[in-house]
């Protein structure tokens, strides 16, 4: 009988995603649940779900949900993670989500450190409402209400959320990672388990950045958009750790 | 059947506001009806800060007192403000220590009081407040003394009780000038 | 317990402990910050947390978290901070999850003042955000009855899961009175087993949420929450009827206007003026019926408030046309003043002869 090489994780229910075809949600929703089984804390974690593309993630992951309102992922959390401290705590949130609608939750669960992980996809756009300009849409990057591209003296240049986020006290650990490639994919899994790490050993807040494709909005074939993503946001986006704990002070 | 309704005002610092609370806790530990109301709002600090006190038989309605029975003047803006306030045939207390000048009603009863030098007498100025306030409850014979005393005693705790003696004096100093002054 | 004399904003707190409340999310404004300063100060002591949050958004955003863990977990504000609130309040009320809501009124629209108000009459009892949907709405006129209320709210939000707004202005905050906390009547309270606790122990996973994309599903969850909505309206409706043996009029007031009422009662009584009044205590549900029976025994009714005219409406829907609606108000931070209703009294009655 042959090996079985790949399964299903516990992590995910049986629901299908309603991703769309070449959209990256899909692996990052994967690593983030294959984490969560391996680290055996699956049954007493509560994710809470943003406003965008992954509004729906509450149906894909198999533990307790909160759906919050735009941007304020972070602050349900805190309430949730104050209430039951040895609970397990994730938001999975876009980038209008929590770099735009919701930055002053985001900066000030950071600084408060507060002991829940959040993974951010950053794919550069407002995918739901249909391709809009987001904070982190690049310069000249064109979007449904930037259809001459991106200005930078008119809507500024898009913001670094880790970086930033690095810079607080209170965050422990803060690293971008990309799923646009095998090697990167397995990289991110690993930034991904050592961010839910840091929140079991109570160390304060962890997130990780997630580099993630549009290909829909972005009007490109997958392929052309793991393309794109290489070589336009990855420069921007440099990849890498920017906290860890041993850092904390 | 009693039914007191104080106005007490002077400026930040003068314990207006505690002497109130005292009086309203008092009425309290009597079994009467009370309420304490302050002002509040930016004029909290530096202009003249001032408080309703009701102590009654019967319910409490409003705690606003728009027709006082008494009215406790702890400086010049306060009793330029409130004597109008005061009902006929009721009790004005003036602090005469830091007020220049005589009350313009003579429809009321007028009590002056030197608050601040027998509080310097007594070795605090802080308790000018409880001179006053021992001056109106002999005036107005709403409640006693020692049930003010209760109440300061529950509000200081053990930390401040070596404060009750000087608060003590105070009051009776205050009680006795009043008595003085019928 | 022996009566303590405590000012309104920390009578709140102490009776929300009391009631079992452990978490505390809010942000500073005037005039309700002693509710949070004593919150932050006694809530540890009982191993409770208190949090300031970054905004008024996060704040209730917090609530809505702790809540859905299965806390008993409340906030408190004023006006433009209640505004501020009014998103989550509402996917609060969605989800269907209880909390407490303190609403320590203060003048509008904007920012303002910070004296005592009634003007969040509408946002309160119709429109604390988008949607469908309704807040119980308790309105104390003494200390007293305030942390009396503030107890049993905890209690209506578990058994109706339901957000609850206890609502007061500055002056009630402010003041001190006597108050002796007592335990509300005992409900039975459904087991919280929707919370978000982590499944182990369950075969089930529980999800807060408020999103239904299918028109059919989201029409099916507002009629569940009207249904809800009806058996609070049977169950929940609290008033005080007071001096109505026999009225010329009746006045409609609550909170601290009904105690104003309450001394021109007793004036207009010297001047052979019967007054009555009908005290609204839950502003949502409103005692329509209430004023309906009472309307067969009047001439009128007047609606005194601190505002432009909020309630006048619900008043009017009581009576259903059957006596004449009047209104007295003053607004934007001031407080009618007894002689100003007794006026306006004389007027109506003069008038209707």
């Amino acid at each position: 009988m042959a090996e079985q090489v790949f399964k299903r994780t516990k992590g995910l229910t049986e629901r299908p995603f309603h991703y769309c075809p070449g959209c990256t949600h899909g692996i990052i929703h994967r690593l983030v649940a294959e984490v969560l089984e391996e680290l055996g804390v699956l049954e007493k974690s509560v994710g809470v779900a943003p406003v965008g593309c992954s509004v729906l993630a509450y149906d894909y992951f198999n533990c307790d949900m909160h759906e919050a309102s735009h941007g304020r992922a972070p602050a349900v959390a805190t309430g949730i993670k104050r209430v039951l401290p040895d609970r397990v705590v994730f938001t999975y949130q876009g980038d209008g989500d929590l770099a735009s609608i919701g930055t002053a939750e985001i900066v000030h669960a950071a600084m408060r450190g507060e002991k829940f992980t959040t993974i951010f996809v950053n794919n550069a756009i407002y995918g739901m409402t249909g391709g809009q300009m987001a904070p982190t849409t690049l310069v000249g990057q064109k979007a449904t209400t930037a259809p001459y591209g991106r200005q930078k003296d008119h809507a500024g240049n898009p913001i670094r959320m880790s970086e930033m986020l690095s810079t607080l006290d209170g965050a422990a650990f803060i690293e971008r990672v990309s799923v646009n490639s095998p090697a990167n994919i397995r990289k991110a899994k690993k930034a991904i388990k050592k961010a839910f790490e840091v929140q079991l050993e109570g160390k304060g807040f962890s997130m990780v950045e997630v580099l993630s494709t549009c290909p829909t909005n972005w009007g490109m074939t997958p392929k052309e958009a793991i393309k794109w993503l290489e070589d336009n946001m990855i420069p921007y986006y440099p990849l890498g750790n920017f906290k860890s704990p041993e850092e904390v002070k | 059947m009693l039914n007191e309704q104080i106005i007490m005002a002077g400026f930040g610092g003068q314990g207006v506001m505690s002497m109130g609370q005292l009086l309203a806790y008092a009425g309290m530990l009597e079994g009467k009806d009370v309420s304490w109301l302050p002002s509040y709002g930016p004029e909290m600090r530096g202009g003249t800060a001032n408080c309703s006190v009701i102590v009654s038989d019967t319910p409490v309605g409003s705690p606003i007192v728009t027709e006082a029975t008494a009215v406790i003047a702890m400086n010049r803006p306060s009793l330029d403000k409130f004597e109008p306030v005061l009902k006929t045939d009721g009790l004005l207390l003036i602090n005469s220590s830091l007020i220049d000048r005589k009350a313009n009603r003579n429809d009321v009863k007028v009590l002056e009081i030197p608050a601040n030098e027998i509080a310097n007498e007594l070795g605090s100025g802080k308790v000018a407040n409880m001179v006053v306030l021992g001056a109106y409850l002999e005036a107005s014979k709403a409640l006693k003394i020692d049930s003010v005393m209760e109440a300061l005693k529950k509000v200081f705790g053990p930390s401040k009780e070596h404060l009750l003696p000087t608060n003590k004096a105070a009051l009776e100093r205050g009680a006795e000038i009043a008595k003085n002054l019928k | 317990m022996a009566k303590v004399l405590m000012k309104g904003n920390e009578a709140i707190g102490a009776a929300a402990i009391k009631a079992g409340c452990r978490f505390f999310f809010g942000y500073p404004i005037t005039p309700q910050n002693e509710l949070p300063e004593y919150m932050s100060r006694e809530l540890p002591k009982v191993g409770g947390t208190f949090l300031q949050a970054e905004s008024e958004v996060a704040a209730i955003n917090m609530v809505y978290g702790a809540a859905g863990a299965g806390a008993r977990v409340m906030t408190s504000s004023s006006s433009p901070g209640i505004s501020l609130k009014a998103e989550g309040i509402s996917y609060i009320a969605g989800a269907e999850l209880p909390c407490l809501i303190v609403n320590i009124v203060r003048g509008g629209p904007g920012l303002g003042g910070i004296q005592p108000a009634q003007s969040d009459y509408f946002l309160a009892t119709k429109a604390a955000g988008h949607g469908d949907f309704r807040l119980v709405v308790l309105a104390p006129a003494s200390i007293q009855e305030m942390t009396d209320l503030v107890m049993e709210s905890f209690d209506i939000a578990d058994q109706y899961r339901n957000p609850v707004m206890v609502i007061g202005d500055g002056m009630l905050g402010q003041m001190m009175e006597p108050v002796e906390l007592r335990e509300p009547k005992k409900r039975d309270l459904p087991a919280k087993d929707w919370a978000t606790t982590g499944t182990a122990g369950r075969n089930y996973r529980n999800v807060i949420n408020s999103l239904a994309l299918d028109p059919a599903e989201l029409e099916k969850h507002n009629l569940k929450l009207q249904a809800k909505y009806r058996e609070i309206e049977k169950n929940e409706v609290k008033y005080e009827v007071y001096n109505c043996d026999n009225p010329d009029i009746i006045a409609v007031a609550y909170g601290t206007t009904s105690r104003i009422v309450k001394n021109v009662i007793g004036k207009c009584k010297e001047e052979g003026i019967n007054v009555g009044l009908i005290r609204p205590i839950s502003l949502w549900p409103f005692p329509y019926d209430v004023i309906n029976e009472y309307a067969d025994r009047t001439k009128a009714f007047l609606s005194v408030e601190m505002s432009t005219g909020q309630m006048i409406d619900d008043i009017k829907i009581g009576a259903n046309g059957k006596k004449p609606v009047y209104f007295y108000g003053r607004t934007g931070g001031m407080v009618p003043e007894p002689d100003g209703i007794m006026a306006e009294i004389k007027k109506i009655l003069g008038g209707a002869k």
